[in-house]
């Protein structure tokens, strides 16, 4: 892959904004995981500004499928039922942590909570090291 | 106004995500991908994104209350436990495996492709029963 740290900047700059609008006035975490793991488990009062989030999040994605297709399109490098294990593990994980790239590695770590930062070194050690054995030991690059 | 506030926030959610290449699960692989042909752009998203929310998250911590809720909905836990770890492991297992954690697959669903829809349904599901079991669990004990 090129390396790309201008667009990248740019997009996390956007994930910054759409976090900080959302906490300041709202006063919430804008942690993936965690808006939908809410709508599964519904409470009084936290079901519209999430649903409404989601929605948003779909009304974007839909933008970038019309504006710039690439970003909606992309191949995941590991055969079907590698993505239906990695979903499951994602799905409990987040879960059970607390929380995913967004809710600890962004927000979490925005705060200095202790536990993101930890949360967060975690997942990148592990999501390194199944890279690893994964690319490397099981398809050696080449699904 | 709330929803209509998370509703443009989730908006430049997705924006972002698509912009910084997070939501192309070989983008992601290749950041993961130390060892090989190592591309760390998205690093930057990181620094981008913590970049901008420090100064967000700088004046909440000096406020009582947001602009537009009686109080801040901020995790209490402050102690970091085995349930903290364990799933935060699982999830970087997940994550290296396709590429995909959960915002950027929801993002990618809007392509209709196979792959995400499949990972999202395999999460929702997974998360659905993450709830049940520690609601029966709780039920139990």
């Amino acid at each position: 892959m090129s390396f790309t740290p201008l667009s990248a900047l740019v997009g996390g700059a956007l994930i910054g904004s759409s976090a900080s609008l959302l906490l300041v006035l709202d006063g919430r975490v804008a942690g993936i995981s965690g808006i939908v793991g809410g709508l599964l488990q519904p409470k009084r009062g936290e079901i519209a500004w999430r649903s409404a989030f989601l929605v948003g999040l779909l009304l974007g994605a839909l933008g970038l499928a019309l504006l710039y297709p690439a970003a909606v399109h992309g191949v995941s490098p590991v055969p079907l039922a590698l993505v239906v294990l990695a979903g499951v593990l994602v799905g409990f994980g987040t879960r059970l942590g607390s929380g995913c790239t967004s809710g600890h590695g962004v927000c979490g770590i925005s705060r200095g909570s202790k536990r993101s930062i930890v949360a967060t070194m975690t997942f990148m050690a592990t999501g390194v090291a199944t890279t690893f054995v994964v690319q490397h030991l099981l398809f050696r690059g080449a699904p | 106004m709330r929803s209509f506030v998370a509703l443009v926030a989730g908006l430049l959610f997705a924006l972002g995500l698509g912009i910084s290449g997070m939501s192309d699960p070989a983008k992601v692989i290749s950041f993961l991908d130390v060892t090989g042909a190592w591309d760390p752009s998205l690093a930057f998203v990181m620094g981008g994104a913590i970049g901008v929310h420090f100064f967000a998250a700088r004046w909440a911590a000096r406020r009582q209350k947001p602009v537009l809720d009686s109080k801040f909905h901020l995790p209490k836990g402050a102690t970091v436990d085995a349930k903290l770890l364990i799933g935060a492991a699982l999830f970087g297992i997940g994550w290296g495996i396709a590429g995909y954690c959960p915002g950027p697959a929801l993002v990618a669903v809007a392509g209709f492709d196979r792959a995400p829809l499949t990972f999202v349904g395999a999460m929702v599901a997974s998360m659905a029963a993450f709830h049940l079991g520690k609601a029966a669990l709780t039920k139990q004990t």
